[in-house]
């Protein structure tokens, strides 16, 4: 019994590290005041969904997705059981550059709310932005 | 508020958890994913493309669309940041401090002084002065000329290595971001103005839809290199392979002046003149 429940644990133990992880992120987002620490919780989030498609790629006994083509291979059959899933490293690689230039934007947008309110806490941005309207 | 954020990640965790439990094991090779698509490319993609880096040839061929349209989000992330920060007008601080480039002794220009403009002697410092860091700059004058040839060897060999436009962008991007962090953002911006790297940036977008209308006009589909065949003295399946090639040395194009226009952006809160 004891042996089958920590089967179990360790079978899906890669899952469970992203999502916690990912809630990590959610929570950040969710009770942070600051909004500079709201994006490193989204940046935290991201690379959960980054590990989660990244380790989807892996399969036992296999290689990098590299084909060897020196050793003559065009002529032998290439079996797909002996490379690793190239699809979510691909997605994965334009993500994380995308990432980068999209916090560069948050990161402006944030140096542009704090030259207007003076400050980065959600709660003495709101009432300024209420006294606006 | 804390007691609720709690309680939700708490919830949607457990959720996620359940759900992983019908998720397939670790390295399982007849995992859902591994099992449609994958397997074509896996199969296919050396034959089709003649490129042995599966993921390379993912990227940019069978996925090129999608690899486009990821470059134009990065370019236009660089515009907004451009939009959203850049300020035009300079506003010139009445102290002004200059470094005597052959004695290291740095001169502070009150108002009404002469300024020692443009004088090959004298190099303009920024507000807050720093002092003359010797073995900062020294090892990046060695160490940046490998990072960018690094940076090429990246793109050009991303065919049959891991690597490829985006990677090696943002070594060479990295590469002049190290360069301000070691000299001052004066003189990177002097190196590479913002024209030059908006420029750059429209010019990597261009490569990258300029091949695909090449492959229309060559009576193909776009974005389909075989199309480039006609004109490359190659067979159809090896100008797929270099079409590849010049799509990547756009999106390396790309990624490197958006990364350093990002880094200029930011660095100097929009006035492009001086910071950290």
């Amino acid at each position: 019994m004891a042996v089958g429940v920590l089967e179990i644990l360790v079978s899906r133990i890669n899952y469970w590290v992203y999502i916690a992880l990912m809630m990590i992120g959610l929570y950040g987002i969710i009770i942070k005041n600051n909004i500079m620490k709201k994006i490193i919780a989204l940046s935290i989030l991201q690379t959960a969904v980054i590990l989660f498609f990244v380790s989807i790629g892996a399969k036992r006994d296999a290689t990098i997705p590299i084909i060897d083509h020196t050793n003559a291979s065009a002529h032998t059959a290439i079996s797909a059981t002996h490379f690793i899933n190239p699809l979510p490293h691909v997605l994965m690689l334009t993500a994380i550059v995308v990432a980068v230039a999209t916090l560069g934007v948050a990161l402006s947008m944030i140096i542009k709310i704090y030259r207007e309110y003076n400050t980065l806490e959600e709660d003495e941005i709101l009432p300024q932005l209420r006294e606006d309207k | 508020m804390k007691a609720f954020g709690l309680v939700l990640a708490v919830f949607f965790g457990g959720l996620l958890i359940y759900g992983s439990f019908e998720f397939p094991l670790w390295g399982d090779p007849a995992a859902p994913a591994s099992t449609h698509v994958s397997p074509y490319y896996i199969e296919n993609a050396l034959k089709d493309t003649s490129v042995p880096n599966i993921v390379t040839a993912v990227l940019a061929d069978y996925r090129g669309y999608d690899t486009m349209f990821e470059t134009i989000v990065i370019f236009t992330a660089g515009i907004a940041c451009i939009l959203l920060l850049r300020t035009y007008k300079t506003v010139e601080p009445d102290i002004r401090l200059y470094r005597h480039i052959p004695t290291g002794i740095t001169l502070r220009i009150e108002k009404g002084g002469k300024f020692p403009a443009d004088s090959r002697y004298f190099e303009r410092l920024d507000s807050a002065w720093v002092p003359y860091d010797l073995i900062a700059k020294t090892t990046c004058r060695l160490v940046i000329p490998f990072i960018q040839i690094f940076a090429l060897y990246v793109i050009a060999h991303g065919h049959y290595s891991p690597g490829g436009g985006f990677q090696g962008g943002v070594i060479m991007g990295a590469s002049l971001v190290l360069f301000a962090i070691a000299f001052d953002l004066r003189s990177a911006i002097r190196r590479m103005g913002e024209r030059v790297i908006m420029l750059l940036a429209t010019l990597g977008v261009g490569i990258y839809a300029g091949v695909g209308i090449l492959c229309m006009l060559l009576e193909k589909n776009y974005l389909d290199y075989s199309a480039l065949a006609t004109f490359l003295p190659f067979d159809p399946v090896s100008a797929r392979s270099h079409g590849i090639l010049m799509v990547e040395i756009g999106v390396g194009i790309v990624v490197m002046a958006v990364m350093i226009l990002l880094y200029f952006i930011l660095a100097s809160a929009g006035k492009y003149d001086e910071g950290l």
